[in-house]
């Protein structure tokens, strides 16, 4: 019994049991209801629909809280149990070990189909582990049945003729979207403490100066962790692809919404956000194939040029130049979808105004527009240049691995978002400092855009007040 | 009256000769910046078409397989060697099948001697696992075994590859009639044309494909006289000496056709040898190879052989991990944008959420996977490489965007809807939900899908929960091990064999066909249900 229990998909059959329960308890709170208004239910304070609502609500939410409560204390409660159980030589091993143990235990114990290993202890434990989970999934059960039918009970007795039931459903309600709203928040909490914690961890293995200011990156082997040739390698690469972004998207979002008349808008407008919707690992594989050999091609006939010497460019097979320039082609959607939006928010009297004094259009543009609208573009290309920084898959596919200081723009270089997909993919432990690093160079790439991002939206908003 | 002298504008007048001047400069300046507007969208517009366009075009290649056609009696003794006849014995049993088409090659084309070398040049026109569709086949239909039948297996990529036109650069010459032709098999073969301009035009065709300054990779000459094929050892004059490769073993006659290939590399440069080329030559001369449509594309899972891979799994991995990002994102955010448009306050703890979510919307999505790998997997002890981990890093990454576009559709629904319901009589919580969220529910719709088009072209944060492992089996449901769309692009994208470009570039249209599709029904919710209040 207790086996198969311990064995049995729960979270499948507790959802259909809680689901029943909150039908059960809606029909009978319903009729409680009608019953207590002997049929007149326009006497009632609430429809009977929502003294329905009230009771399935007190029943089910508290039997979810248990349940939830079980789903993340539950199993480490299990293990403990499981440990003491265990011999005392086990019981000594070292904290990592014992839980590698225990994993092994688990994992045997949740194949039903698993045959006896043949060593007593192990298929005990795995044995008394299933037994376990059973006992403390029966138990659980009982308690979330326990507080559904306090819930039950509790929420009966209130019912009344002038009870207000609809009142306290959409108190529910509201707390229900005020909790999807949180997520958000627990989310860059989250966020924060997952990078910190493991940042943390990380620097007291390594220097924290070391890090920041080293100049030599050979994680993968956990020798040299300097991210200087990092924070470079994005640097450059960010900065090219702005070079391609920030001119073409800012003079296309000129022309569109200046320029350009309404059926031409309507047809190209599409064709940019086109660009934006494009998966990034297609522009990788797309600067991989055939910007990379482009340039590399372009800079070995530099190279062969007669007054230029032989080595001048490095022109690797993978450079930062194909990847940022294919990035800037990602990129130009935003700068001018984004500058479109402000300068379209600069008032059309300021440019009556212009036009009034004999300016030409592009006159206008320059020293009317542009200017009233520079706050909002300057915020754009910054929101543009966080995202440069925070892309990945082009970089990971196109820009090469190498961690160098290097002008020259032919050569392969990395970037920090490279770096913790090179150390992240494969065997991750979390204990070494290679692996740890990938956090800290997160942190280090999360502050960095937040800070781009924190201006840019700051900018962003107090310059839409002003002509509001 | 007297009219104004042109030369000489009346005094006060703005129309000097120096303002026309500058007025000439300042329409100079204005057509030169419109120039400049118009050359930064071309140059967009271009670079959307070079991409789409290169991809399209490396794409077209993987549609299409060549396939061999061959038939075979199914002996039981083979297929079937321990007399089981159990099904899932006979879908496992590689080697059997295997055997049966190698036999029927060396058959054709191996002499009884034939060497350990020949037979694997031979066997490696197509790759040990071709044949697990036709050993799924017959597993499936076991009244088959005993009988003759004719199955297609598809070639080694390399061989694909070449008859496609890649491998190695090559011509076509037909060398007219033979004059004379003696030697024999074994000891080299003499023979001379008719035809002297065939030999120029042979010359040219070796010459044009000699690099400048090396001489490490010469090209090769095949020459094919009727049924037999030689490679081009040596030449006197308007005699050539050829050494025999493949076909029909012997000496052709002097009215066989005759007609060279020349190939830009020799054979120690290239992945298919010279014999190799001969035997696939003869069978398409044969006709049993075919290029059909690439099925097993969307049939078949991940495999270490470009040619027997496909993007099944991939498929369903993607499909499963929307459903999940689809079950917490949409919700979530519909619910979140209804508090905080409807029901917040304006107080510090809205404004802090508001700016948050915000932010949210800008943090780089491979930050989301380091929040997976540390929270979902390390912390929590979920799996990896799962639908369950990747939906719900997905469904946190697209939270913002689904929050933001539902908030301005809520924001566009007019207060006067609300005012009518509050003042029937309608709580706040039931103005929201039975007005104004169904009106808004296009937009909310329209914001949602384009949501979930960001997350299925999601790679980055993917990669650190482990979705890239390797999956040579469609996941069952959101717990199994699962790779998705734009990983499998990014796996096969950083394959060795050249055969994997138009794999992931046939990948990629797959992924780009389901967004454009999931655009095109936003768009069309936009336009039906689009209302001007």
């Amino acid at each position: 019994m207790l086996e198969t229990f311990g064995h049995l998909p729960v979270s499948w059959l507790l959802f259909a049991v809680v689901a029943a329960a909150g039908f059960v308890a809606f029909f009978v709170g319903r009729t409680n209801a009608v019953a207590i208004a002997n049929g007149g239910t326009a006497r009632l304070n609430s429809q009977p629909n929502y003294h329905g609502y009230f009771v399935a609500m007190a029943t089910v939410v508290p039997a979810i809280l248990v349940l939830g409560l079980y789903s993340l204390v539950g199993d480490s409660v299990v293990r403990g149990e499981l440990a003491n159980e265990l011999p005392q030589r086990i019981r000594d091993l070292s904290q990592i070990e014992l839980s590698q143990y225990i994993d092994r235990i688990a994992e045997h114990a949740a194949r039903r189909d698993a045959q006896a290993t043949g060593n007593a202890l192990f298929d005990a434990a795995s044995a008394r582990y299933t037994d376990l989970l059973g006992i403390s999934r029966l138990v659980a059960i009982a308690l979330a049945l326990l507080a559904a039918g306090a819930g039950f009970f509790m929420a009966r007795r209130k019912l009344a003729v002038e009870f207000r039931a609809r009142a306290r459903v959409e108190d529910g309600i509201k707390l229900v979207l005020f909790l999807c709203a949180a997520i958000a928040v627990l989310t860059t909490i989250g966020i924060v403490a997952s990078l910190l914690f493991e940042a943390v961890r990380f620097f007291s293995k390594v220097n924290f100066f070391s890090f920041i200011f080293g100049t030599e990156w050979n994680a993968q082997t956990g020798a040299d962790f300097g991210a200087i040739p990092l924070f470079f390698g994005t640097f450059m690469i960010a900065s090219l692809a702005m070079l391609v972004a920030a001119p073409i998207g800012l003079l296309s979002a000129i022309y569109l919404s200046e320029y350009a008349s309404a059926r031409f808008r309507s047809v190209v407008k599409p064709v940019l956000e086109l660009l934006a919707g494009i998966p990034t690992v297609v522009y990788g594989f797309f600067a991989l194939q055939f910007v990379a050999p482009v340039v590399r091609a372009a800079a070995t006939w530099i190279n062969a040029l007669p007054f230029v010497p032989d080595t001048f460019l490095a022109a690797q097979p993978t450079s930062a130049l194909a990847a940022g320039l294919v990035m800037g082609v990602m990129i130009i959607p935003f700068v001018s979808s984004l500058s479109d939006d402000v300068i379209n928010a600069v008032p059309q009297t300021l440019r009556d105004g212009a036009y009034a004094m004999g300016a030409t259009k592009s006159e206008t543009v320059k020293q009317v527009v542009m200017p009233a609208a520079l706050p909002g573009v300057i915020a754009a290309l910054l929101l543009a240049v966080s995202r440069a920084i925070g892309e990945t898959m082009i970089v990971v596919m196109a820009a090469g691995q190498r961690a160098q200081i290097t002008g020259d723009p032919t050569a392969d270089l990395t970037t920090i978002t490279v770096q913790i997909v090179a150390l992240l993919t494969g065997d991750t432990e979390f204990d070494s400092p290679k692996t740890l690093s990938a956090f800290a160079l997160g942190f280090v790439l999360f502050i960095v855009t937040l800070i781009f991002n924190l201006i840019a939206l700051r900018v962003v908003q107090k310059y839409r007040e002003k002509y509001e | 009256m007297n009219s104004p002298d042109p030369q000489t504008p009346p005094k006060g007048s703005f129309v000097t000769e120096k303002a026309l001047k500058r007025l000439k400069k300042r329409h100079a300046a204005e057509a030169r910046f419109k120039f400049y507007g118009q050359a930064a969208i071309g140059i967009a517009v271009v670079a959307l078409c070079t991409l789409l366009v290169s991809i399209i075009g490396q794409a077209t290649s993987a549609f299409s397989r060549n396939v061999l056609s061959f038939d075979v009696t199914i002996a039981a003794s083979e297929v079937d060697p321990e007399g089981t006849k159990d099904p899932e014995e006979i879908a496992r049993n590689v080697s059997g099948f295997n055997l049966l088409l190698q036999d029927s090659l060396s058959e054709q084309f191996l002499p009884e001697d034939a060497g350990r070398p020949l037979q694997r040049e031979l066997y490696g026109l197509f790759t040990r696992l071709a044949v697990l569709p036709i050993a799924r086949k017959t597993a499936d239909n076991m009244s088959t075994i005993g009988t003759r039948q004719t199955f297609d297996v598809a070639l080694a990529d390399d061989v694909d590859l070449f008859l496609k036109g890649g491998v190695t650069d090559r011509k076509n010459i037909n060398l007219g009639g033979l004059q004379a032709i003696t030697g024999s098999l074994e000891d080299g073969v003499q023979i001379r044309l008719k035809d002297d301009a065939t030999i120029k035009r042979l010359d040219d065709a070796l010459s044009d494909f000699t690099p400048e300054g090396t001489d490490t990779s010469k090209p090769t000459a095949l020459v094919n006289i009727g049924d037999t094929w030689f490679r081009l050892a040596g030449r006197d004059g308007a005699a050539l000496d050829l050494t025999y490769i493949a076909g029909t073993r012997s000496l052709p006659s002097e009215a066989a056709k005759t007609t060279a290939l020349v190939l830009a590399q020799s054979q120690e440069n290239r992945t298919l040898s010279d014999r190799q080329i001969a035997w696939t030559m003869i069978l398409k001369k044969e006709g049993r190879i075919q290029s059909v449509f690439n099925t097993s594309l969307f049939t078949h899972s991940d495999s270490t052989y470009p040619e027997l891979a496909g993007a099944a799994a991939a498929i369903v991995g993607s499909l499963l991990t929307m459903l999940i990002t689809a079950l917490l994102a949409i919700p979530v955010g519909i619910f979140a944008a209804v508090y905080l448009e409807e029901f917040a306050k304006k107080n510090r703890l809205t404004d802090f959420i508001e700016v948050n979510i915000n932010n949210l919307a800008a943090v780089p999505s491979i930050v989301f996977g380091l929040l997976g790998a540390a929270v979902f997997i390390n912390f929590l002890g979920m799996p990896r490489s799962v639908p369950l981990v990747g939906g719900l890093v997905l469904g946190l990454l697209v939270l913002p965007t689904v929050i933001i576009a539902s908030r301005a559709a809520l924001k566009s629904v007019p207060p006067s809807i609300r005012t009518a319901a509050l003042g029937v009589g309608a709580s706040k919580t039931q103005s929201v939900f039975h007005h104004v969220l169904p009106l808004a529910a296009p937009g909310i719709l329209t914001g949602s899908i384009i949501g979930m088009a960001r997350a299925l072209g999601e790679t980055a944060p993917l990669l650190l929960i482990g979705m890239v492992a390797f999956v040579a089996e469609v996941p069952d449901g959101p717990m199994d091990e699962s790779t998705v769309l734009p990983v499998l692009i990014y796996k096969w994208s950083t394959g060795a064999e050249r055969a994997w470009e138009p794999m992931t570039a046939a990948a990629i249209i797959i992924l780009l066909i389901f967004l454009v599709m999931m655009n095109l029904i936003a768009i069309i919710l936009r336009r039906r249900f689009e209302r001007r209040w």
